[in-house]
């Protein structure tokens, strides 16, 4: 599979769609951070932007919202050009039409709701009562239309986030943009708000980005995710192959994976030997990998056992010894984290734990069947 | 550890701190009580009714009303173009622009004089143009309060819209309104705290106006004597009628203080 070739290649789109979608070659820098990054969008897609603090996330979006001049590349979205400093076009935020939804929101403080819905309207000129008539539409499509005479300090922070998304879908918007959208709603609050922004986004027309640092929140809302990491997209796929291959150890970790590089020594016998040492040997192998070739391979830390001194009948096929040097309880099981050849975390029991006294420097035993390990080309 | 079990910090006074403090209490208040207990409390209706003093209180509200109107007018403008400007030169511009703050008023007056008068720089063209000659008129008395009180005003303002969430203005950007949709319809209300208390502030400042009207603009009752000038002026020959009108001006003024107090009678003044 093509991992981190051009997004357009990987989630083939025909040209006509893409016309009505984002083209946007990125290239800003403010001091020592580059940003560098092509992103292809069409119409009606929802893409999530995943990437750690500082990766960039937020000045690509900023970017695209006409909140930060490119250096050099180009915007267009539905063959109208935005941005391109060759050719010295630039149009601001304000002719733009783009549905931003803040992280804060940033409603007004000092309008109602409803007028707050009717912002954009009022500001592209339309009559104060046809703005608040089109306001009311939205809210009423919405299921917001009780709050309407409210002041956004009235609002509760999932009231505030649906009200902000109202305000953003209201400007007639060509491209909706959404910087962790989430973020601010407590746990509950968020599981709620998420299913039902998946669907407010698939029913919007133009192409969405969604900017966020937590992995569910790309899985679930989005049909394609875009890695970036220190202003470079290093990986892009449909959620199901960003979660089951990821190509950095920063999405590994995002997925709960075991990550390995390195390269295929025996291909006959799916023989790989780890840059970080030690060996796995995987059940199967991509087909035409040649010896050497450089690759990936992941484990599930659930697919790995953990055993003090004999192991067990059966006969896995990857095994090795490390020291615990950590032990951390997730909500329903314990993280184990191992030194050895390779590194590896292995979940296990609660129970496990206790009877077999796991602390922080006891020497154990690691196994893997084959079966387990998924090998695929490193990009 | 201290016997006390105070859960209150130590509040105690130490009194080379403390006599100070006292006595500066009372040079603060004791002229206030004067005035108040010197008032002719019974004649003071017909003090006021006096047509001279009525004059004087009419012209003081209609000048220092139309002064702050001409400050908004002016003065929000440059606070905004102070506080979002990044040219280089703006904070030389600032602080040329809050001089009157710290001139003395008669220089403004002098200045004022020096400019505009009927042989100043500018006003021997007005003059010769139109054959208006602005100081000793009541115009003269406006320009004169505007001077001296619409840095209070600039300074206010320009610290509100410093301190207003520029985030609330780049999500009016995104939503398609232009800057000064954006500044009339966002940025405005937000400071509008700031502005009430920068006009109040600005309106009582030209209302006490002394140094610079009386240089620039005279004395003529009914043009130019405004409430400070009409005190000083019959101060010698009428004091019970300077003092009713000394009473008004502080009344004047505690109300200014009350209006103002959320802004500061709380500790950490925020201009």
């Amino acid at each position: 599979m093509a991992q981190q070739r051009d997004p357009a290649v990987s989630a083939p789109v025909s040209t006509s769609s893409l016309i009505e979608g984002l083209d946007a070659d990125v290239q800003v820098s403010r001091g020592a951070f580059a940003l560098s990054a092509h992103v292809r969008v069409p119409g009606g897609e929802v893409l999530a932007v995943l990437g750690p603090n500082g990766a960039g996330k937020t000045t690509l979006l900023r970017t695209l919202a006409g909140l930060i001049p490119l250096r050099q590349g180009r915007i267009s979205i539905a063959g109208t050009v935005w941005d391109d400093p060759a050719t010295d076009v630039f149009k601001d935020a304000t002719e733009r039409r783009i549905g931003l939804v803040f992280q804060d929101y940033r409603l007004f403080p000092h309008l109602s709701v409803l007028d707050n819905v009717a912002f954009a309207p009022r500001a592209r000129g339309v009559k104060r009562a046809a703005a608040r008539a089109h306001a009311l539409e939205t809210l009423q499509t919405l299921g917001l239309d009780a709050l309407a005479a409210r002041r956004p300090a009235q609002l509760s922070g999932g009231q505030a986030q649906r009200v902000a998304l109202a305000r953003a879908l209201a400007s007639g918007p060509a491209m909706m943009l959404l910087d962790e959208p989430l973020a601010a709603l407590d746990a509950r609050t968020r599981l709620e708000i998420r299913s039902e922004l998946r669907r407010r986004l698939t029913s919007f027309s133009g192409p969405s980005i969604v900017v966020t640092h937590d992995p569910l929140e790309a899985l679930v809302l989005a049909d394609r995710i875009l890695v970036l990491e220190e202003g470079r997209i290093v990986q892009t796929g449909t959620p199901a192959e960003v979660a089951r291959r990821p190509v950095t150890e920063y999405v590994a970790r995002l997925m709960g994976l075991n990550l390995y590089a390195g390269r295929l020594i025996d291909p006959a016998h799916g023989r790989i030997r780890l840059d970080s040492g030690g060996e796995l040997i995987a059940a199967s192998i991509p087909e035409g990998l040649p010896a050497d070739a450089k690759v990936l391979a992941v484990l599930a830390p659930t697919a790995i056992s953990l055993h003090l001194g004999e192991l067990p009948e059966g006969s896995p096929r990857n095994v090795w010894a490390g020291t615990v040097s950590g032990v951390e309880l997730l909500t329903d099981r314990v993280r184990v984290a191992v030194k050895g050849a390779p590194d590896a975390l292995v979940d296990v029991t609660a129970a496990a734990v206790a009877e077999l006294r796991l602390t922080p420097g006891l020497e154990v035993q690691l196994s893997a069947k084959a079966g387990e390990v998924t090998a695929y080309p490193a990009p | 550890m201290s016997a006390r079990r105070d859960t209150e910090p130590d509040t105690r006074v130490p009194w080379p701190l403390a006599v100070p403090a006292v006595l500066a209490v009372l040079f603060l208040l004791l002229p206030l009580s004067g005035l108040l207990l010197r008032t002719p409390w019974t004649e003071l209706p017909q003090l006021l009714a006096e047509p001279a003093a009525l004059q004087a209180l009419r012209l003081s509200l209609i000048t220092a009303t139309a002064a702050t109107a001409l400050s908004l007018f002016l003065g929000v403008p440059l606070a905004w173009v102070l506080a979002r400007s990044r040219r280089p030169g703006i904070s030389l511009l600032r602080a040329f622009v809050t001089l009157p703050l710290v001139l003395p008023p008669v220089v403004g007056g002098v200045a004022l004089l020096m400019a505009f008068g009927r042989r100043g720089i500018f006003g021997q063209y007005i003059y010769e143009y139109t054959g208006f000659s602005l100081p000793f008129t009541v115009w003269a008395v406006i320009i004169a309060e505007t001077f001296v009180a619409m840095p209070f005003l600039v300074v206010t303002v320009e610290g509100a819209l410093r301190s207003a969430d520029r985030g609330l203005e780049e999500a009016a950007a995104t939503l398609g309104s232009g800057p000064f949709a954006t500044f009339r319809r966002v940025t405005l209300p937000l400071i509008w705290p700031s502005l009430i208390a920068g006009s109040v502030l600005t309106w009582a400042r030209a209302l006490g106006e002394f140094g610079a009207t009386a240089t620039f603009a005279g004395s003529f009752p009914g043009t130019t004597q405004t409430m400070p000038i009409y005190i000083y002026e019959t101060m010698q020959s009428e004091p019970d009628a300077a003092i009713a009108l000394s009473l008004v001006l502080l009344v004047v003024s505690v109300t200014v203080l009350a209006l103002l107090r959320d802004r500061w009678l709380n500790s950490g003044t925020r201009l």
